[in-house]
């Protein structure tokens, strides 16, 4: 049996599985002062009167670091920043004190410029001065060239944790984000330890002796030591979880649209292939777009609670909550009010949701029953309008190849699945607006606790080798290393397989589960002058994404 | 995160699967380590800059230039079709106001192409620039435009092309065609009949620097430009006058392609050449990127950059000076200059240019005589009479953007008189009404 734990800003949901089948469910409230108490509440319910021993492991979606980042409760970093030539670097300043080094590593990974070691001692001055313990080190290039990168640890290592380098947070290109990214790994990194180690003690005296596993934002999972290290990837796991859960009811191969409808907003995302997408290079964390991969979800401000206002005759929809529906009491027709008074929806008091449509009504010239139409009709049109522009983004993301850009694959969604309070109510009008069928899934309640417990462990690994210098780099697992000048494609694909096998089996992965597959290719010849001097061989590697087991149905009561 | 200055749309496509060879210097690896430098900048995150895919230029966008023998399909690939839809991407979202400024960085080139094309010359088989222009032109209305080309060669193909067209400024640096491949550009080649003075050559000595380059550019470029007052100024963006270009011979570097870009202002630019892949690439796209978003650039240098030893020497700055105040001079006295050369017309009715023209990436040579009418009310009526050494013979008739309805009339009796079988293929343009036809 796995369970799945999904702690939300209201809910915490939790759902127990055994191969594909829903044994039980638990849902409690979020009390924000007090995180853990609320995990520790819904396993309690979940997990009382069951056999321990027959639980596998225990995968969770937390939000321990995205809170600590969102209400500013993080560590003050240290940060040290090569930029080598190129832009103007200040805009980089995210930590509490910002060191600009000399030194410089070229985009082939050549050292120009070695480090000077006084500016590092300089560095650690200051940062002592000011009572820093976080630190973080990035380079430029470092994915070509890590050594300055490592160099600079040695010098920091004894006296501050942790120091985060840059090149082991992502295999990517782009060096803005990998100093945002190793500066939050750093800022959260005391918060989600202390986490860990409280989790750990309140197992070992319940007695619980099994692996846990915290939700990324990709929706794969890591072990909680993994975690620990590189806290950033547990941000943002909550739609991740959501979309997992609902595409557990969906198993196709098909192109799809995933709507997660709450009383506030509305999530989307795809899934390509029956594969969910994933943002290109990373999430975006506050003002920091970031290397965290993760799965690609847009949030727009409408729910069934947003609030509902017209102006000269101007119907709008959000994307502020003001309070509850009017049928509850709340001051302001919402959505939900419009629903309940079309009889979609069954809750609060009828009669009070109908005078909020017939408010409505009166600015617009029309009654009641029109009115809660009109609202209706035009929840539809927003949704569409705005998947429709994500498409057109998406479909129109760069591309660097001729056949890419003749015959690479667009996005055209098949359905469109819906989970969220209103789901039910609202696919009726989604199902015109998009002229696609429209999938509610049965439980779709706990799906993001369903997708916790669904997800199993991912992993990405970048293999650059260029035979021409002789140097062989795989930044996430800190190789970088000679390679023979006979090194070929088809060997640099061998070697990042069982690289990524070797860090999905760190990283909590049993043998059986992992499927490594690469996802980019390429090989280049380079030439100097009017002859071939090497290879430059590029691929990308990952352990696929999705679920656990297939998803059979509930018998839970 | 950082906010550009001027809303910039980039087209990247660095065609990473298309080569001419595996060892050719137009080959996949071209771009490889621009996209890096550019990707690990995090170009793409600028707020206001906008990456955009290449569309695909269309028949009629190769028609409206060139005369393909024996025709656009079996010339020009879908590469150079990509290469050119990426420039125009470009312009249409400069256009657009999409974007306040547009460049492309696509591949192959395209500004040795001329109008006749019986294959691939300079690595170049159909004019990025000039399809890009013709087909806004075409959608957007009639613009004054001024082409600045920066690439170290010769330019000869967008010479040819607007040779005699005088609301198409080009204006070309280049290494002298003495010392340095196609061999042509020269100060005396000055325009067509009805374009006279309009295509200004600036054939600078090798090894000129960031001090000659920028001296050309504020005391030639600039107040001609001042006084030509286009509605738009492309930069022909070649960038193999770089001191670490393999087949070339200058001395210019990354800051110095930035700072003439800032200076230039252009609305926007197109790559053409430019062959050190990693020494100079990398640094002077990233260059003119931050100078067209209107952000410092004042930190891209290559690594080996040491100006004290990239400086000109003083006799090459005094040559550069007497050259700028030449070329000056006789842009001043272009219409004197034009009365002139009519004045030893003697009533003929056309100006005739005759050349051989060699391709020396596909080996061929051709012999051509165009033809210019020189007519009071238009730009005029032009032919062009061509033969290859592969043995094709061809005749073409063009009837120019803004020519006057005898003109017209005289294009279509003329490609109607021609006697089907006295050439391999007859071709007519008729830029008026955007018509192209051959037999
Ligand atoms: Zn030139
Ligand atoms: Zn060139
Ligand atoms: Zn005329």
């Amino acid at each position: 049996m796995i369970v799945g734990l999904d702690m939300g800003g209201t809910h915490v949901d939790a759902a127990i599985i055994d191969r594909g089948n829903i044994i039980d469910v638990a849902k409690t409230l979020t009390d924000r002062s007090d995180l853990f108490g609320s995990i520790w509440d819904a396993l309690d319910h979940l997990l009382s009167g069951k056999d321990m021993s027959t639980i596998e492991h225990i995968n969770l979606s937390t939000t321990v670091s995205t809170n600590a980042i969102v209400e500013g409760k993080t560590a003050p970093v240290g940060m040290t920043i090569e930029s080598g030539p190129g832009m103007d670097p200040s805009f980089l300043s995210c930590g509490q004190e910002n060191i600009f080094i000399t030194g410089y590593v070229d985009h082939r990974g050549r050292e120009i410029k070695p480090i000077i070691l006084d500016e590092i001692r300089e560095a650690a001055y200051r940062f002592r001065q000011n009572g820093i313990k976080a630190c973080a080190v990035v380079t430029k290039f470092s994915i070509r060239n890590p050594m300055h990168e490592i160099q600079i640890k040695r010098m920091l290592e004894d006296e501050f944790c942790p120091v985060t380098l840059g090149h082991t947070i992502s295999g990517k290109l782009n060096f803005p984000r990998r100093v945002f990214t190793s500066y939050l790994n750093s800022a959260v990194y005391d918060v989600f330890k202390g986490f860990c180690g409280s989790f750990k003690q309140v197992m070992e005296k319940k007695k619980i002796n099994v692996p846990v596993n915290v939700l990324k934002a990709d929706g794969g999972t890591i072990c909680l030591d993994a975690a620990r290290e590189y806290p950033i990837n547990t941000v943002l796991s909550g739609p991740a979880a959501s979309l997992l859960g609902a595409s557990a009811f969906n198993r196709d191969n098909k192109d799809a649209v995933f709507l997660d409808i709450g009383g506030t907003t509305t999530d989307i995302s795809f899934v390509a292939d029956g594969v969910p997408l994933f943002e290109p290079l990373g999430i975006t964390i506050g003002p920091y777009p970031t290397l965290v991969r993760a799965i690609y979800s847009v949030s727009i401000g409408l729910g069934g609670d947003s609030a509902i206002h017209v102006e000269k005759g101007e119907l709008t929809i959000g994307p502020r909550r003001e309070g509850l529906p009017m049928a509850l009491g709340g001051p302001a027709p919402t959505p939900s009010d419009a629903m309940i008074a079309l009889g979609l929806l069954n809750f609060g008091e009828k009669g009070k949701a109908i005078s909020a449509m017939k408010r409505v009504g009166e600015q617009m010239g029309m009654d009641a029953m029109a009115a809660a139409e009109t609202v209706y009709e035009k929840m539809g049109d927003i949704i569409k309008q705005k998947v429709d522009n994500l498409l057109a983004d998406i479909n129109s993301r760069p591309v660097y190849t001729v056949k890419e850009l003749l015959y690479g694959k667009k996005l055209k969604p098949e359905y469109v699945s819906i989970i969220g309070g209103p789901a039910r109510a609202i696919a009726p009008v989604l199902e015109r607006k998009f002229n696609l069928p429209c999938r509610v899934p049965e439980n779709y309640e706990v799906a993001n606790a369903l997708g916790a417990a669904l997800a199993k462990i991912t992993a990405e690994i970048t293999l650059l080798a260029d035979t021409a210098a002789g140097v062989l780099s795989v930044p996430e697992v800190g190789i970088y290393d000679r390679v023979d000048r006979n090194f070929t494609l088809d060997m640099a694909r061998q070697k990042a397989l069982e690289l990524l096998k070797e860090k999905a089996a760190i990283l909590g992965a049993e043998g059986s589960e992992i499927e490594p597959e690469i996802t980019e290719e390429s090989c280049f010849n380079m030439v100097r002058g009017f002859y071939t001097s090497g290879k430059n061989i590029r691929i990308r590697a990952q352990v696929k994404p999705g679920l656990q087991c297939e998803l059979r149905g509930g018998n839970y009561a | 995160m950082l906010k550009a200055k001027n809303r910039l749309g980039l087209v990247f496509f660095p065609a990473f699967d298309w080569a001419i060879s595996s060892t050719h210097p137009e080959r996949e690896e071209r771009l490889l380590y621009t996209q890096d430098q550019v990707f690990e900048e995090g170009i793409a995150d600028v707020e206001g800059i906008k990456f955009i895919n290449p569309g695909m230029a269309t028949e009629k966008d190769v028609q409206r230039v060139h005369f393909c023998v024996p025709d656009v399909t079996s010339r020009v690939t879908e590469s150079h079709l990509i290469s050119a839809g990426g420039a125009i991407k470009a312009a249409e979202a400069f256009m657009e106001r999409e974007v306040d400024k547009a460049f492309a960085i696509v591949r192959p080139p395209g500004h040795h192409a001329q109008r006749v094309v019986f294959g691939d010359r300079g690595f170049c088989i159909i004019n990025i620039e000039a399809l890009m222009l013709e087909n806004i032109r075409q959608r957007f209305g009639h613009r004054r435009i001024a082409i600045v080309d920066t690439d170290c060669h010769h330019g000869d193909g967008t010479q040819d092309i607007y040779w005699n067209d005088r609301d198409t400024l080009y204006i070309s640096f280049h290494q002298d065609g003495r010392t340095l491949y196609p061999g042509t550009g020269f100060i005396d080649e000055f325009g067509g009949p009805a374009a006279m003075g309009y295509n200004i050559n600036i054939p600078l000595p090798p090894e000129t620097g960031e001090e000659g380059f920028l001296y050309v550019l504020d005391n030639l470029v600039m107040p001609i430009l001042e006084e030509y007052k286009p509605d738009l100024v492309v930069n022909s963006a070649g960038q193999d006058n770089h001191y670490t270009d393999p087949i070339t011979n200058m001395n210019f570097t990354a800051q110095g392609y930035a700072k003439l870009n800032h200076r230039l202002n252009p609305d926007i630019a197109v790559l053409e050449g430019g062959y050190s892949i990693e020494g100079a690439l990398p640094y002077v796209n990233l260059g003119i990127i931050l100078a067209m978003a209107g952000l410092d650039y004042s930190h891209v240098k290559e690594p080996d950059y040491d100006p004290g030893k990239l400086k000109q020497s003083p006799r090459t700055t005094e040559y550069i000076k007497k050259l700028c105040e030449t070329i000056y001079q006789r842009w001043r006295k272009k219409e004197d200059i034009a009365r002139d050369a009519l004045k030893t017309l003697n009533g003929r009715e056309y100006v005739a240019r005759i050349r051989n023209i060699y391709y020396d990436t596909d080996g061929i040579m051709e012999e051509q005589t165009q033809k210019f009418k020189v007519c009071p009310r238009c730009s005029g009526l032009n032919t062009i009479h061509s033969r290859s050494d592969w043995g094709y013979e061809i005749f073409a008739v063009s009837i120019p953007r803004d020519a006057c309805p005898a003109c017209i009339e005289e294009g279509y009796k003329i490609y109607k008189e021609t006697p089907e079988g006295k050439y391999f293929k007859i071709y007519l343009q008729d830029r008026v009404n955007d018509i192209y036809m051959s037999q």
